[in-house]
């Protein structure tokens, strides 16, 4: 029996503002408790928000980036609802006129292309955060967060497996890095994930969804929705029907679980915030603010294979974070084989940054340090297989290519007189292999290769020896 | 003393006749001899008065003094002022210490006033008689068997009883004017935006402005200059070139047209009240201005509007007030739930929660667009028609309140007849506008009565030209209570 996944997300992406939506105080991970919540933020009667021009820009470039409909007026609305890490009883967010509007992700998966329709996007205030271990019975409340300004980017429910909704949340995820206008670290919380998941027959009707909420990894977003299809398609099999449900992902069980019910049962009684005007977009803003978007990864991917020659997977891998593809365009920029660039960045360096756990902005071999080392490749004076371990050193900090190839006498021998003697020297020492060889033994040729560069401490040029030794083997 | 303007208490500051912490003091004095009966006050502290007076005495010394520097000015207990108690006159808020100033309590600082105690109110600024505060009803002082009027009651008792030489009111339906009228006083609410509410207790946040009230329209004048003023901290503050409200106080009312809507002399006026303000527009005829008739017929909607619009926000207003961050919390409760319950069935008194339960109810699922969308509509059309009328007259004029002062328990029961008392100063709430009272009089049972005088938007100057120029030539505002 064939079943139709259909997933729709919504993430909750934290602007990188200095400060709070609706107040001053700073957003900066990390405080004490409540060090960051001022009186706006804590609700004391009286106080007024007053919106950060900072967040719209923010969602502005969002729009712009997404090829979306910038609305050039929102309205910002209270959702009404009572928790203790809600201090003013309500969320300022917005409701029925968001500030983007529409919008597409395209994404990757198996070398097939897809776009994934945005719904919108809207401004929204973060609530605080209740701790409820170390208090005794009690329940502590942190309005650290209060106040925080995300954008809740809303999609069409076109994704249909788990691994497109995690190649939608990583696009989404890195273009909102490229933008500037959220860090993406997803263990502060920065960048949320909801999924809303039903199955259906084909062609049927869209069948009941429930939401997971919070997941807040790439992992925890594809085992959640793998586990909730596999239950709902249980559950319908089995002859049972699905209630609309908010659900958790327990990520040590690998299990996701509905909330009970009255945790969800609201009606959050929305009605336009009457203590903020109308958000008004001017043209001129728009216009000054698409100014500073940089190149979209998309852009980028179609310039590194059509400019660079690269792969669509090559070009996938180093636009995947801003700072990857402008250590890869740093190191073309010095030396202009854009082909050993991307193997050297998507081996080497990527390689040794997984095993070290680090990203590229603090990879220990700068853009400039690697293209010295190509450099030296690529003018002869060392071996590709040389160079690695000339990597090796770099990246313990033992100096830049150059010292090391020094220090360490790495340098390759290319002098043809000096080669010349090695060989005649090998030939004279091995007469029997000789003999095979000449008599059509073509595969002893490594043997004399692999004499050689022992003779030479692998120092040999590759190429040039090859050139002798197939000159005085041929007698 | 008691009875002097702003002006003349400035002068003698001025001139060393009598010091601030003098001044101070013997209003102080007055407060504690009255306030037993007339329960004005919620809160005085004569230490932090006296504080402040030492330091106006020594910005007059210092040639540093403004027009209300030195000046005992009462606060009404919505303000949040650092250190004092502000209660908003509810139980829920009975305990909170202000950490901070409200703009108001900043800009009254800022000139050297001295803040001479908070004044009694109904709870949550939520009602029209004073009844509803938690620390009891405020007596009107021209008798005391009658309410003063609400929500600022405490703030016009006060003056009216000459406990302050002037004070601080808020006006979400007619909480400056009704009051005014009712205690015989001169109050002004002015166009919505003019005044920062930061750090104003919100009520309904699109109705809800600060605004004076004093014994005449001139100290008006100067209290006005001191409130009025952008602030940032508040994203409806209306940004404008600051503007000197006593510029026009003494410009003749020769062809002065004043519109008359006749709505407002319809069905449930007192003979009264409506022989006193006709008498009223009399006068401003030999001062030489025009009667026009105008027509407000979307006025008897602006009750029903009021009370969707007005709950609705507050509802959602009043949802911080949770027992949780300060303000009262019950000491009874097993769980989140109850402790929600308990703190707000026990901290909120019943018309605040009267007016919550409206409001969450036009606001719900499936009952949003028949009230609330429905009612902002008929909002805009209520602005209409003063819009309309604007056109042919300068100010408008009619009663402020339907009868004088009733007395107190009179309209407990009954919600409505007490929510009626404010037909004729909602509307122009819910237009934005400014509008004042002043006295004009007296009923026959010897209360006062009010003149409502409505503006067009920022034409504040122009209104208290028009009540000044009626106070030169009538002393109806220097009448005091015999207290």
């Amino acid at each position: 029996m064939q079943w139709e996944v259909v997933i729709g997300l919504e993430v909750h992406a934290q602007l990188s503002t200095e400060s709070k939506i609706f107040s001053g105080a700073s957003t900066a991970f990390g405080a004490a408790p409540n060090a960051q919540a001022c009186a706006v933020d804590i609700a004391l009667p009286g106080v007024l928000p007053v919106l950060n021009r900072g967040a719209v820009e923010r969602a502005i470039k969002f729009g712009l980036a997404v090829g979306a409909k910038v609305a050039r007026r929102s309205v910002f609305s209270r959702k009404n609802y009572f928790y203790p890490d809600l201090p003013k009883g309500y969320q300022i967010s917005q409701f029925d006129l968001p500030v983007v509007l529409g919008g597409e992700i395209p994404i990757l998966v198996d070398g097939v292309e897809k776009k994934v329709r945005l719904t919108r996007a809207h401004l929204e205030e973060d609530a605080g955060k209740s701790l409820h271990e170390d208090f005794h019975g009690m329940t502590g409340i942190d309005l650290n967060r209060a106040g925080t300004p995300l954008l809740e980017i809303v999609s069409e429910p076109d994704m249909s497996s788990p691994l497109e909704a995690v190649a939608y949340a990583k696009e989404l995820h890195s273009l909102v890095r490229y933008l500037d206008i959220c860090d993406g670290n997803m263990q502060e919380g920065s960048f949320r994930c909801d999924a809303n998941v039903s199955v259906r027959r084909p062609g049927a009707p869209l069948g009941t969804r429930r939401e997971i909420k919070n997941l807040n990894s790439f992992r925890f977003l594809q085992q959640a929705i793998e586990y909730e299809i596999q239950w709902q398609i249980d559950t319908l099999e089995s002859g049972g029907k699905i209630q609309q449900a908010t659900v958790l992902f327990d990520s040590d069980k690998g299990e996701t679980r509905a909330m009970r019910s009255k945790e969800e049962a609201h009606d959050y009684r929305y009605f336009p915030d009457p203590d903020l005007l109308p958000l008004e977009i001017s043209e001129a803003w728009i216009e000054e603010v698409g100014k500073t978007l940089p190149e979209l990864p998309q852009a980028k991917r179609s310039r590194y294979v059509s400019d660079f020659g690269l792969s669509a997977y090559d070009a996938g891998v180093l636009t995947s974070s801003k700072e990857l593809a402008a250590y890869f365009e740093e190191v073309v920029s010095i030396y202009s084989d854009p082909k050993v660039c991307a193997n050297w960045v998507m081996g080497e360096v990527n390689g040794w940054l997984n095993k070290a756990g680090i990203e590229i902005a603090r990879c220990p071999i700068s853009s400039r340090a690697l293209a010295g080392l190509l450099n030296r490749i690529g003018d002869g004076t060392i071996s590709g297989k040389i160079a690695k371990e000339v990597f090796e050193a770099m990246w313990n900090g033992e100096g830049e290519a150059d010292a090391i190839i020094e220090s360490k006498g790495l340098k390759q021998i290319s002098d043809s007189g000096a080669l010349e003697k090695i060989v005649d020297e090998i030939i004279s020492n091995n007469p029997s292999q000789v003999a095979d060889y000449r008599a059509g033994r073509d595969k002893l040729f490594a043997f004399f290769v692999g004499q050689a560069m022992k003779a030479t401490k692998g120092q040999a040029n590759p190429a040039q020896l090859s050139e002798i030794l197939k000159q005085k083997l041929a007698g | 003393m008691f009875n002097s303007s702003l002006k003349a208490l400035s002068a003698q500051l001025a001139d060393r006749k009598i010091s601030s912490v003098e001044l101070t003091g013997e209003f102080l004095k007055r407060v504690d001899a009255l306030n037993p009966v007339l329960n004005a006050f919620i809160t005085v502290d004569p230490e932090a008065s006296l504080a402040q007076a030492r330091i106006a005495d020594a910005m007059i010394a210092s040639g540093r003094a403004g027009p209300l520097t030195g000046i005992p000015v009462a606060q009404k207990d919505i303000f949040c002022a650092k250190d004092w108690l502000t209660t908003c006159g509810s139980k829920m808020l009975s305990n909170f210490v202000s950490p901070y100033d409200a703009h108001v309590i900043e800009r009254f600082n800022a000139a050297g006033a001295v803040n001479l105690g908070k004044t009694n109110m109904d709870e949550f600024a939520m009602g029209s008689s004073n009844e509803t505060s938690f620390f009891g009803p405020v007596k009107n002082p021209w008798d005391i068997k009658a309410v003063p009027g609400g929500s600022s009651g405490g703030s016009a008792a006060a003056v009216a009883a000459r406990m302050a030489p002037a004070a601080t009111g808020t006006d979400t339906g007619g909480s400056i004017r009704q009051p005014a009228a009712l205690c015989g006083i001169s109050g002004i609410k002015p166009t919505y935006g003019l005044v920062s509410r930061y750090g104003m207790i919100a009520f309904a946040s699109s109705l809800d402005q600060g605004g004076p009230m004093a014994k005449s329209a001139e100290d008006l004048a100067i209290l006005l200059n001191a409130m009025v003023g952008f602030d940032g901290r508040d994203s409806t503050s209306l940004e404008r070139q600051p503007e000197n409200y006593a510029k026009d106080l003494e410009r003749p009312l020769a062809g002065l047209r004043i519109g008359i809507p006749a709505e407002y002399f319809a069905e449930g006026l007192s003979l009264d009240v409506e022989k006193a303000v006709q008498a009223a527009i009399s006068e401003y005829q030999k001062l030489g201005a025009t009667i026009v008739e105008v027509s407000l017929p979307n006025t008897r909607l602006s009750i029903p509007v009021y009370y969707v619009l007005a709950p609705a926000e507050a509802s959602s207003n009043l949802s911080r007030y949770d027992g949780v961050r300060y303000g009262y919390r019950s000491a009874n409760y097993k769980d989140l739930a109850e402790m929600y319950e308990n703190s707000r069935a026990e901290g909120f008194g019943a018309e605040v929660k009267r007016r919550i339960m409206v409001g969450t109810y036009v606001l719900s699922h499936g009952y949003y667009d028949a009230y609330y969308m429905q009612a902002q509509k008929l909002r805009r059309l209520i602005a209409a028609d003063f819009a309309g009328s604007f056109e042919k007259c300068d100010v408008i004029m009619g009663p402020t309140s339907p009868s004088t002062a009733f007395d107190l328990g009179e309209k407990g029961d009954d919600p409505v007849q007490m929510y009626l008392s404010d037909i004729y100063t909602i509307a122009v709430n819910l237009a934005g506008l400014p509008g004042m009272s002043i006295p004009v009089g007296f009923g026959d049972n010897g209360r006062p009565v009010g003149l409502q005088i409505i503006g067009n938007y920022f034409s504040e100057a122009k209104m208290l030209n028009v009540a000044h120029q009626y106070q030169k030539a009538t002393d109806w505002h220097s009448r005091m209570p015999n207290i």
